[in-house]
């Protein structure tokens, strides 16, 4: 068990707690650099895929997670930034840029999403996300003169201070870098007071008010914020795939990302990576199941929907704190062992009270 | 400066068919504990939604240091020298207690969204004074042992006394308290007048409260005002308004029951 | 003309929309929760109808034999999934109900034979049209439009006079409270979801002989949010009016404005009510009461 003795105001800021905080994320930084070395190059792709989805999910985290402002069309996002990356560097721009760029524009289309956050709560907002990426989906299919359609764009591989990243490894090392910064950017805004002003408004919006937080702003700036993370991404899943389409921004696409962020830990920084992890994981156990099933469930065309829906409920009932949350559980088991006590992280019930005013 | 902070004239609010306030007027010098009593109903935590802007008056106006209020969005009220705490709890669940208390702070942040991004320099003394802040009150209250809690493990008790530390935070120089003794027990109510009247003499700010229970208000309200459906029925000492019959009658009970009251106070 | 024709089938499309809008309130008042199974649920309506068919049951029989049956199903649905959950954030419970559709929709296609496929339901009025005053109206657009109305009707008798629309309401806005009163909430919910699947199933039936029936039928579903959205969520008849608003506005769409308005049609409108009025048309003021 370890004791912590706080003797500064800094030790609370700064983002390593402790030594082992240190040591052991350290020791994964490392392994991740030096990861080319010794996984295939498959492993490295799917790690790069990994990466991406981290930083979509970082995204996500920030608005539903911390902000509590469900969204259930944020592939429209990821599709935002990734046909502008391709429409830009098609077009001459660098690659830093127009990641940038892309960047910028996703949280321009989230500051608009977000306009009608500003009136409505719960579930008009999810249904307003819902629409928003549908139409942008459709935006995507239509525009053809800049999007290509339904017959999709293609997307050169990203050059970089005039190297050109071709394959896995190249590729591999640039999410690195972008999902290592994304990293660092939300964990300095939660450890301050942006951050803070967020979860307030998750958990209490008229208290977050008469603290002097104001909404309007704070909650545009949230769906600015997950768009621009989630645009990121994008651009560099344009980058990996080589070839886009609109098919690939549509609603499986917004509910997987939820099922990221539901599967990792709702409200974690950590979840975003395991709910990556797991997205990315789950299709490649699913093939080799398949092996292993009688062939009318191997076959079937719902299989996968069947599955990732399972997974889904299951979290829900009975892991609502999602992968994070068994880790942290496991954690303190071994910490307080023998002493761990079996209701510690018990949800309480709740009786239903319904906010509408009548 | 004035000896008036807040300044409450004629105030009227309508609810569809309800009048939940009529004609509501009162002042609250600086630097006393005035408190609102009255049946439940009588429209007090409707007089603090009205401050704090949750909705607006249908008339009339609220003066704050002379400037009226009545045009400011709600979150323009805690950088105004207002704060608040809730009748029932409004705390950031999912927090611990610690970050409530930070938050509380969060009008006085010197820092912007990108300074926060990139955490600077600015951004850090910004969060340590927000610290410092925090701390304080923690000392104050006695919080120590639930610093690093959960609010949505802690007990009621507890969790009144952080809603309170919380509004302290913002550095107010009003304090708006909810009813600040109901669910507590006989100790709990105890500390909360002591804490009552230290906010007073050693932070130097002016309580305006809501309270139902009459030996607390008697031992540290300087004046008291009493409403009935959404109208004043009588202002002036803690004596005064509860031997005023019409408080008697509406409010209070019988001469008897006043007198018992007395004796407990 | 045109218009009318148009705005004929808008309405009948706008009814199917109504009916799974219709479902997603009721539980909504009665539990606020938001189903987002409810397409799902149509899908799974309308296959058992032609499940029973293709077994050899007249229709007459497999329509309330389907509608029965998805009742129990929803209640099931309720006992097992809802009912352990119920108090948690919103966020929750519709990550569960789309977790449930996605299972749902999964599991139907491994049923064998059936499930991979496209299947219509054989109805005497397959087919058939009348003509009238120069307008062509399929008999399957008048059928749903004429059940969508008797169907409303007989809910609204049922809640109007009798005491379960009061003890809905009663346990929509304070369950804590209702339990004290004595209304037995669990099992009311159970009612509700039951209620709300057999809604469902009866549009399934409905639908089925106009688009046929395949496992993706529920993304249908996915029209009805902007259609209960519209109507102001928590409203019965604004369901039933937001739907065929949708439904009509999608209709006109389809002819008046160029390839590829009419599938956002609906979500276009969604989004300019939420910002106009965003309690829709017959919404409730949500609002924290401290």
């Amino acid at each position: 068990m370890r004791f912590l003795f706080k003797t500064d105001y800094r030790q609370d800021l700064s983002l390593a707690r402790h030594s082992g905080h240190v040591f052991w994320y350290g020791l994964l930084l490392v392994c991740l650099l030096i990861a080319p070395g010794w996984a295939s190059s498959y492993w490295i792709a799917q790690l790069g895929f990994v990466l991406i989805y981290a930083i979509a999910g970082l995204g996500l985290m920030v608005l539903s997670g911390y902000t509590g402002l469900l969204s259930i069309g944020h592939a429209a996002f990821l599709g935002v930034g990734a046909y502008a990356q391709a429409w830009l560097t098609s077009h001459g721009v660098p690659f830093v840029p127009a990641l940038l760029a892309a960047g910028a524009l996703s949280a321009l289309a989230g500051v608009v999403v977000g306009l009608p956050a500003l009136r409505v709560k719960g579930i008009y907002l999810a249904i307003a996300t819902l629409a928003f990426g549908l139409i942008v989906e459709e935006v995507l299919a239509r525009w053809d003169s800049v999007t290509g359609g339904n017959a999709g764009l293609p997307v050169a591989a990203p050059q970089l201070f005039g190297y050109v990243l071709e394959g896995p490894v190249a590729f591999y090392y640039l999410a690195l870098a972008v999902c290592l910064l994304a990293t660092l950017a939300v964990l300095n805004l939660l450890r301050s007071a942006t951050g803070r002003a967020f979860i307030a408004i998750r958990d209490s919006e008229i208290s977050a008010q008469s603290m002097g937080i104001h909404l309007a702003r704070y909650k545009t700036l949230s769906f600015a914020l997950s768009a621009a993370l989630v645009g990121i991404a994008g651009a560099l899943y344009a980058h990996k795939l080589r070839y886009i389409s609109p098919e690939q921004f549509g609603i499986a696409q917004s509910i997987d990302l939820l099922l990221l962020v539901v599967v990792g830990g709702l409200g974690s920084v950590h979840g975003a990576f395991l709910g990556a992890i797991f997205l990315i994981v789950m299709p490649q156990t699913i093939v080799l199941a398949k092996d292993f099933l009688p062939p009318a469930i191997a076959q079937a065309s719902g299989l996968q929907a069947l599955v990732y829906g399972t997974v889904l409920m299951a979290f829900v009932l009975f892991e609502p704190l999602g992968l994070y949350g068994r880790w942290c559980k496991i954690r303190t088991y071994l910490e307080l062992f023998p002493f761990y006590r079996q209701g510690m992280f018990r949800r309480q019930k709740a009786f239903q009270r319904s906010e509408r005013l009548k | 400066m004035t000896d008036t902070l807040l300044s409450v004239r004629d105030l009227s609010v309508r609810f569809g068919g309800v009048l939940a306030l009529n004609g509501v007027s009162f002042d609250v010098r600086r630097g006393e504990v005035f408190t609102l009593i009255g049946p439940n109903g009588a429209g007090k935590t409707t007089v603090f939604n009205l401050i704090s802007r949750i909705y607006p008056p249908t008339s009339g106006e609220i003066l704050w240091q002379g400037e009226v209020l009545t045009q400011l969005p709600p979150h323009a009220i805690a950088a105004q020298g207002i704060a608040r705490t809730f009748q029932n709890i409004e705390l950031f669940e999912h927090a611990t207690v610690l970050q409530n208390l930070l938050i509380g702070h969060h009008t006085h942040r010197a820092a912007g969204f990108w300074a926060d991004l990139l955490f600077t320099p600015a951004a850090r003394r910004s969060e340590l004074a927000a610290r410092h802040k925090a701390e304080e009150m923690i000392e104050l209250l006695d919080l120590q042992a639930h610093r690093d809690a959960l609010v949505a493990g802690l007990p009621y008790g507890v969790r009144k006394v952080v809603e309170l530390a919380r509004a302290l935070c913002s550095g107010p120089r009003l304090l708006l308290l909810d009813e600040p003794s109901s669910g507590l027990n006989v100790e709990e109510t105890e500390d909360m007048a002591w804490w009552i009247r230290d906010i007073q003499s050693e932070l130097g700010i002016t309580v305006l409260m809501v309270e139902h229970d009459m030996s607390l208000v008697s031992r540290v309200s300087d004046r008291v005002l009493a409403m009935n459906q959404g109208q004043v029925l009588a202002q002036g000492t803690p004596a005064g308004v509860q031997a005023h019959p019409g408080v008697i009658e509406a409010y209070l009970g019988t001469v008897d029951d006043v007198a018992s009251l007395r004796r407990a106070a | 003309m045109e218009i009318l024709q148009l705005t004929i089938s808008g309405i009948a499309l706008g009814c199917i929309y109504a009916l799974i809008a219709l479902g997603f309130v009721l539980i909504y008042k009665a539990t606020e929760t938001v189903n987002f199974a409810q397409g799902e649920f149509m899908m799974l309506g309308a296959f058992a109808g032609v499940v029973l068919t293709m077994l050899g049951l007249p229709l007459l029989l497999a329509v309330p034999l389907t509608v029965a049956g998805m009742a129990g199903f929803g209640m099931l649905v309720e006992r097992l999934a809802i009912r352990p959950i119920l108090g948690q954030p919103q966020f929750t419970v519709v990550m569960l109900t789309i977790g449930m559709g996605y299972v749902m929709r999964g599991l139907i296609t491994m049923v064998p034979g059936i499930g991979a496929g496209t299947h219509t339901l054989p109805v005497p009025y397959q087919g058939m049209v009348w003509r009238t005053g120069g307008l062509v109206l399929s008999v399957e657009q008048v059928a749903v439009i004429g059940v969508t109305a008797a169907l409303c009707a007989v809910l609204y008798l049922v809640f109007r006079y009798s005491r379960i629309g009061v003890a809905m309401q009663a346990s929509s806005q304070n369950q804590l409270a209702a339990y004290y009163m004595g209304i037995p909430v669990r099992r009311l919910n159970g009612l509700v979801w039951g209620l709300s699947a057999s809604v469902a199933a009866i549009a399934g039936l409905l639908l089925a002989p106009i688009t046929f029936v395949h496992a993706s039928m529920g993304m249908l579903g996915l029209k009805a949010f902007p259609a209960a959205v519209v109507g102001g969520f928590g409203s019965l008849p604004g369901a039933i009016v937001g739907g065929l608003v949708i439904g009509v506005v999608e209709s006109l769409a389809g002819f008046y404005l160029p390839e590829g308005f009419k599938d956002v049609a609906a979500y276009v409108v969604v989004l300019v009510m939420l910002v106009i009025k965003p309690n829709g048309l017959f919404g409730e003021n949500l609002r924290k009461k401290v």
